[in-house]
């Protein structure tokens, strides 16, 4: 099982609404994936300026340990971001770990902020104030737990790059193998589960130089398993079904945004979805949406 | 006298059941209860909004109509009902239906009509992956083109295709005919094609009627099991 939601607006002035319009999807995959959820969401960023969501136990005082550092923090539940000017990011980064190992950095970027724990997709969505909140696009992942242990570190979505994202329906099989191989490429892995492996391998992908498009389609041939893959960066929005195509994916187009549910109950209450093209992702196609600038065109594709 | 202008007769005016205001397992409980002989023999059901196992396991031959897109299992198990799906279906449409017809005036998801043993089940549109999966006996008209592994380990019965075929068409087919006017990916293994014999364009034409199709028969090819897969043979050994 699990459920993944994506939207990814093309209209920007539905750009508020998408908190509320991504929390109301997950609510609808409760039972596909009742036991945890999570969502990353790219909202505004600040030139210069990245954001680090930091996860901490509840009685952890973010404000305090970010007065410290002279930095401004949004604290949501046990989750918190904070805006660093990117030139302090490693000097950060080292405070953290040498003072503060109770706090996990769980992602990095110019826009994205990540949010997850264990609970009921509305609780969860509830707990972080997801539908007060804005962006371009977001993907959110409800989990029933099969490789690993119900908790917050292995709810989706997975980040290992900044801005990048992924959430995960399926098992991989050869997560294990991957995983030695991507270490010994220095990329670090915080937990056993197979979703992290698929997202450290595109974001290696994508540290090596690959575009979007060019990591999911070498994810074809390297990942053995079954997946239904949403994949966020700061600009783009992609999605990848397994050859076999096991896992069930749903997809709505429009003028104003292309919608990913893993039913089509997921996207039954978004605006106009009368008109909405629907369709199904085919299997072994890698299709991406994105927007190279705030003021670019919007460039999709299918590889 | 004017046919048109005559009063509706009550018992045609099709029962409205809305999902929106109303339980799916009242609406499932009720269409199950019907009587062989009910009066109640049309039902429009509303705002299904991709709801699972909309009017399934029905025996009473009724007419129902489900206005929008349905979720998974859709008709399934059905046994001598009429059923149209004015949208999309999910996985399983028609899984294991035994008599009457389902139609899909949209496209339908993976597994459509697996392990069918009887009816007519007609799509429109496309089918994805696994059309016909196992299927029993059932008659399929797709008049889009489907998936990869249609026909897996079907048995008997009668998949046409007007569109294309997906990879894999017809694995370890047993004794079912499979119709395609498109192109074909791949066919399975032990699935061939075969001569399109008189009776097989009699029935070709027969089913294209049925599902209110129209195409020319001589410009379909048919498949079916070369039949090597049926028993062991101790020359395969090395392909388990």
């Amino acid at each position: 099982m699990c459920g993944i939601a994506g939207l990814f607006l093309k209209n920007r002035s539905l750009e508020p609404e998408l908190g509320a319009l991504t929390a109301a999807m997950l609510t609808v995959l409760t039972d596909r994936g009742p036991d945890s959820a999570g969502f990353a969401i790219y909202g505004s960023g600040a030139p210069g300026e990245i954001k680090l969501t930091l996860r901490a136990p509840v009685y952890f005082d973010f404000e305090a340990m970010a007065a410290g550092l002279n930095l401004s923090v949004t604290r949501r539940d046990d989750h918190a971001v904070l805006a660093v000017p990117a030139a302090r990011e490693a000097h950060v980064r080292s405070f953290l770990a040498a003072n503060h190992p109770e706090v996990a950095i769980v992602s990095s970027g110019a826009r994205m902020e990540l949010f997850k724990g264990v609970g009921l997709p509305s609780d969860v969505s509830n707990r972080f104030g997801l539908s007060g909140m804005s962006g371009s696009h977001a993907i959110g992942h409800t989990r029933m737990a099969t490789e690993s242990a119900v908790t917050t570190q292995g709810a989706h979505p997975f980040s290992t790059g900044p801005d990048q994202c992924l959430v995960h329906n399926g098992s991989l099989s050869n997560h294990n193998d991957i995983r030695r191989r991507l270490i010994r490429e220095h990329m670090s892995f915080e937990t056993q589960n197979d979703t992290e492996v698929a997202a450290g391998y595109l974001s290696w992908k994508l540290r090596s130089g690959a575009k979007l498009d060019e990591a999911l389609t070498s994810a074809l041939d390297t990942l053995d398993g079954f997946y239904t893959f949403v994949v966020g960066t700061e600009t783009g929005f992609g999605v990848l079904r397994d050859p076999v195509a096991c896992k069930p994916a749903v997809m709505a187009e429009t003028d104003d945004y292309v919608a990913f549910g893993s039913e089509y109950r997921a996207l039954v209450d978004l605006p106009g979805i009368s008109k909405a093209h629907l369709f199904e992702p085919e299997p072994a196609k890698v299709y991406f949406w994105e927007r190279p600038t705030r003021e670019g065109p919007t460039r999709e594709g299918a590889a | 006298m004017s046919l048109a202008a005559a009063p509706k007769i009550a018992e045609t005016d099709p029962a409205i059941f809305d999902l929106a205001s109303a339980e799916l397992r009242d609406l499932n409980a009720m269409l199950q209860a019907l009587p062989p002989d009910t009066n109640e023999t049309a039902w429009s059901i509303l705002n299904p909004r991709g709801a699972h196992a909309v009017a399934v396991g029905i025996t009473a031959p009724v007419a129902i109509t489900v206005e929008g897109h349905a979720g998974y299992y859709c008709a399934g198990m059905n046994d001598g009902a009429s059923i149209t799906i004015n949208g999309n279906a999910g996985t399983g449409v028609a899984e294991n239906m035994m008599s009457g017809t389902v139609h899909v005036r949209g496209d339908a998801s993976q597994s459509a009509g697996a392990t069918a043993h009887g009816g007519l089940l007609i799509i429109d549109g496309n089918a994805s992956a696994r059309c016909g999966i196992s299927m029993k006996g059932v008659d399929i008209v797709v008049k889009g083109s489907v998936g990869h592994m249609s026909a897996f380990m079907a048995q008997s019965g009668n998949l046409v295709i007007l569109g294309d075929a997906g990879e894999a068409l017809g694995d370890s087919l047993y004794e079912a005919k499979l119709f395609v006017r498109g192109s074909v990916a791949s066919l399975g293994a032990d699935c061939e094609e075969k001569p399109m014999t008189a009776q097989d364009k009699s029935d070709l034409t027969e089913l294209l009627r049925r599902a209110g199709a129209t195409a020319d028969v001589n410009s379909f090819k048919r498949y079916g099991s070369a039949r090597t897969l049926y028993h062991f043979h101790v020359d395969n050994a090395g392909a388990y």
